[in-house]
């Protein structure tokens, strides 16, 4: 599936909307430092989850997937070991490396540093969904082209990060793509061909392919 | 018949061209499954815990609580009451539940009790270390001691490299599952071949029926070698529990337990005439490997021959996860060693620093290629605008700077053996028991065979990773590419003669007439008389042809090689007030020989010196004195360098007459090699003193700048 235009209206909750749904006895606890009175848990609290699996819909890839898992349990390890989905891979496991980039409403994040249940209501693309070996998207296919990748376990994150990149970059340079692709790491030091590819489909205009 | 050799140049369709790597696609789309992917039904998950001392004795275990949890399947000792911890990151104990998260919070159910001892932990003050001592003087001491005192320049200086682990993207770990009597295991190894033998214990079964599957591996660099004591925990908790198991050591823990490259330090006294001819070499070297001390330093690097020499070497044993081979073992730091010793010793004779290498060139083993290599690297950096004797006067805190290394290695292959089998539908086969680290290895296999049958290279399917095929070394020490191109090349050889045989009845020639050449069987000489492939391979009726290749081929034809040379420089700025450095230009000439594949080659070049900028500039194990616990164990504080910090790099390799001939050299270890040295000899030049100790983080670069180069 080609990466895809942000969607007019996201479905499901927005910050805004999380607000009004929770209620004020959770707003005012923002506000502790201000009021002598602490918050009193109202008819309107939600209902605690967990700590066992609790059911979510998460939409991913364009599907709705339905799982079970506890609150604790990332966005990074839901996709990994309960959808099979394994292109987002588990490095640092703690928002340093980037291995596991996924699109959360186009947006690049990572995955080990947000909650399964954080991401109801959010569209998220993983790797799979950006191209297939028989298929392969541009930035797939320069990536191929100029090598950017040996044992190639950070090359799906990089992969992602790359597209979301040029998709906000059509026009980017050499100066830009190293500004804004510093939220990756590669040990085999595959950052040379990284650039070149991602130059190469700047240049030839097929970014939002 | 088809000849058992390397292809003449005009007869090469695919060996030496830039060839994509074959699983690319899979690996850029996320289709790539590699051992941490690796889901079996009713998989669990299992965990270890280890001891978070570097010196204590274990006084009891006990697991009895994480037992009870909901969903944790089993927990055991891995130490008795009693044994010794010698580094923090040991195993003391092991874990299997039903969800990772499970067992992540189980493991904190299991009470150790550790009588705490104070860890040895300084590898860097010689003189209050535990040491082993090697010496070695030529000709003798009284020699070497008079040439010092008389040169006509001389240095003194202190030189080192901190220890640093592999950091592998993919931690260490496997899959083990137990079914039909039978082990199935897939680990993330650079050994599938010997993997199971180490198993036999565990598993409680031959290695015979352990059955081994890696097709993709996230990084070893020598540090997956063995099958561990991970893989051994892994699958006794898969026998006896009969479920399938994952166990992945967490980042904490592989960057303690799982690799190391030792740190390295040495005294150097150096001597040499006036006008920069090297005449005395005085080292005293140590370094710390973990547990089992560390080799002796290969010192003075590559300038072996230089007449008069002293080395001192002392192993000091330090409580931290031992060492295992990384990327050209001992290299680096001996490269770091010398070369900046020798950087100093020509910046003390006011001697141009490429001139003084080109001086003392036959001091080393291959001069012109060196020679060569050093011409071709100074003209891609720009060497003669850029040069400048030591320190940059040039007003302002930015001081920009050259600097040089010279590197070797060795790089024959390895044993190894492969079959190609040509099926009369004329698709072709290779199997292969070697494995991928991101080299290219199938990519190689794939063109060799190939290149032998006359077909387009997605004509032929590469099956490398599992134990069940002809056995081929462990991927380490540049040996790969040699081992599997003479075996495959030796297989595709006898399978193509056999097809041969059956041909040339058919072209009313002898077999010894024919070869295979762009999808058609030629009579050699004869342009009229030929077959196309598909044709040739139906005469084979309903049974397919299967060659045998080894390494060493079966014929005694050698086609690899050994003892490759590489030049890099570096073009750095340092900014004197902030001590940061940074680099501009990075260029690297190498030779390997024959190269199969140009793209993947110039990969691993790219690839070394990335990996050089990080050993140069950011990356360190950091270890508490105290407890004896890496202190930077994650990804954040343990810096590798990020896309924006590498700079421009520019790769040229040595090919075509003289090289091509000499067959396939392995290229993994040599381009690592020279980087740290290149770019501490550029910090030099740049901002006028040594930083003597890499990585040259600021710290280092302020305090060197501020004690004039004597210390950090």
């Amino acid at each position: 599936m080609p990466f895809r235009k942000k969607p007019e209206e996201p479905s499901g909750l927005s910050r805004r909307g999380f607000l009004k749904t929770v209620g004020a006895g959770t707003v005012a606890g923002g506000l502790i430092g201000e009021s002598a009175t602490p918050p009193r848990a109202s008819a309107q609290a939600p209902a605690l989850a967990g700590p066992g699996p609790i059911p979510l819909e998460l939409n991913i890839n364009g599907k709705v997937e339905k799982v079970s898992v506890e609150p604790r349990v990332t966005l990074l390890d839901t996709l990994r070991n309960h959808l099979d989905l394994t292109g987002s891979k588990k490095v640092c496991d703690r928002g340093t490396c980037g291995a596991c980039t996924v699109l959360l409403d186009n947006k690049p994040i990572y995955s080990c540093s947000m909650l399964a249940v954080e991401a109801q209501g959010h569209a998220v693309q993983t790797i799979e969904s950006l191209g297939t070996p028989e298929q392969l998207s541009a930035i797939q296919a320069a990536f191929v082209e100029h090598d950017a990748q040996q044992c190639g376990f950070c090359t799906p994150g990089f992969v992602v990060a790359c597209t979301a990149f040029v998709h906000d970059h059509p026009n980017a340079t050499l100066e830009d793509v190293r500004a804004g692709l510093g939220g990756n790491l590669c040990r085999c030091g595959t950052y040379h061909g990284v650039t070149e590819a991602v130059l190469q489909v700047v240049k030839t205009g097929k970014g939002g392919a | 018949m088809a000849k058992n050799a390397w292809p003449s140049a005009d007869k090469r369709s695919l060996i030496g061209k830039r060839i994509s790597r074959l699983d690319g696609p899979v690996k850029s789309t996320g289709r790539a499954k590699y051992a941490y992917d690796i889901s079996r039904p009713g998989m669990i998950y299992a965990r270890l815990l280890w001891a978070p001392y570097g010196s204590a004795k274990v006084v009891s275990i006990d697991t009895s609580a994480a037992t009870q949890i909901k969903g944790v399947v089993g927990a055991w000792p891995e130490m008795k009451d009693g044994d010794e911890v010698r580094f923090a990151g040991q195993v003391v104990a092991s874990l299997a539940a039903t969800s990772e998260e499970i067992a992540h919070e189980a493991l904190k159910s299991i009470k150790v009790v550790y009588e705490v001892q104070t860890p040895q932990m300084n590898d860097v003050l010689l003189e209050k270390a535990e040491t082993k001592e090697q010496r070695d003087e030529i000709p003798d001491a009284a020699t070497v001691d008079k040439t010092f005192n008389e040169a006509e320049v001389k240095i003194e200086g202190h030189y080192g490299a901190a220890a640093i682990t592999h950091c592998c993207m993919e931690a260490h770990g496997q899959v083990a599952e137990y079914r039909d009597n039978a082990m199935y295991i897939w680990p993330s190894t650079q050994n599938v071949s010997a993997y199971a033998a180490g198993l036999a214990d565990a598993a409680g079964m031959p290695a015979s029926q352990i059955h081994v599957d890696c097709q993709y591996m996230g990084g070893g660099f020598g540090s997956k070698f063995d099958s561990d004591q991970w893989g051994a925990i892994c699958t006794r908790i898969a026998k006896e529990t009969g479920k399938p198991v994952k166990l992945m050591l967490e980042r904490d823990h592989e960057l303690m337990a799982a690799g190391a490259r030792p740190s390295a330090f040495a005294n150097v006294r150096a001597g040499a005439s006036k006008d920069g001819r090297i005449t005395v070499w005085d080292s005293t070297a140590w370094g710390s490997g973990g547990m089992g001390g560390s080799r002796a330093l290969g010192v003075p690097y590559i300038f072996g021959n230089i007449p008069n020499i002293r080395r001192v070497s002392r192993s000091v044993r330090t409580n931290r996860g031992s060492q295992r081979p990384w990327r050209a073992p001992g290299h680096p730091q001996s490269c770091l060693v010398t070369m900046a010793a020798l950087e100093d010793l020509a910046a003390a004779a006011g001697v141009d620093s490429l001139e003084f290498f080109l001086k003392n060139l036959d001091y080393t083993e291959r001069p012109d290629v060196y020679r060569e290599e050093l011409r071709i690297a100074a003209d891609l950096i720009g060497y003669k605008d850029k040069a400048h004797p030591r320190g940059d006067s040039t007003p302002g805190p930015l001081k920009r700077g050259l600097g040089i290394s010279l590197h070797t290695w060795g790089g024959a292959g390895h044993k190894s053996e492969s079959t190609v089998t040509i099926n009369p539908d004329g698709s072709a086969s290779v199997n292969i028991g070697t494995q991928d680290l991101g080299s290219g290895t199938r990519t190689v296999v794939g063109i060799v065979v190939a290149e032998t049958l006359g077909l387009p290279l997605e004509n032929v399917q590469v099956n490398i990773g599992r134990n069940e095929y002809p056995a081929s070394g462990a991927s380490g020490g540049s040996t790969t590419v040699g081992g599997v191109s003479t075996s495959t090349r030796d297989a595709a050889t006898a399978a193509l003669n056999a097809l041969f045989e059956k041909v040339a009845p058919a072209l009313g020639v002898g077999a010894d007439q024919l070869e295979a050449w762009q999808g058609s069987i030629h009579v050699v000489g004869d342009a009229s008389k030929s077959m196309p492939w598909v044709k040739a391979c139906s005469l084979l009726g309903q049974i397919p042809v299967t060659g045998k290749g080894s390494k060493p081929a079966s014929d005694g034809t050698q086609l690899d090689n050994s003892g490759v040379g590489g030049v890099q420089m570096a073009d750095v700025t340092v900014d004197i007030e902030t001590g940061r450095v940074t680099i501009n230009e990075f260029v690297a000439v190498q030779d390997c020989g024959l190269i199969v594949d140009l793209k993947t080659a110039e990969s691993q070049v790219y690839g070394a010196m990335i990996m050089g900028v990080t050993y140069a500039l950011y990356e360190e194990s950091i270890y508490d004195p105290v407890t004896g616990r890496m202190l930077n164990a994650d990804m954040e504080f343990y810096k590798l360098a990020g896309l924006a910090d590498v700079g421009t790099l520019k790769v040229h390799m040595m090919t075509g007459p003289g090289y091509d001939e000499r067959g396939v050299i392995g290229l993994g270890e040599p381009p690592v090699i020279s980087p740290g040295a290149a770019i501490s000899n550029a910090v030099a030049n740049a901002c006028g003193v040594r930083v003597p100790t890499i990585p040259l983080t600021p710290n280092r670069v302020l305090a060197a700048l501020e004690q004039g180069g004597k210390l950090a």
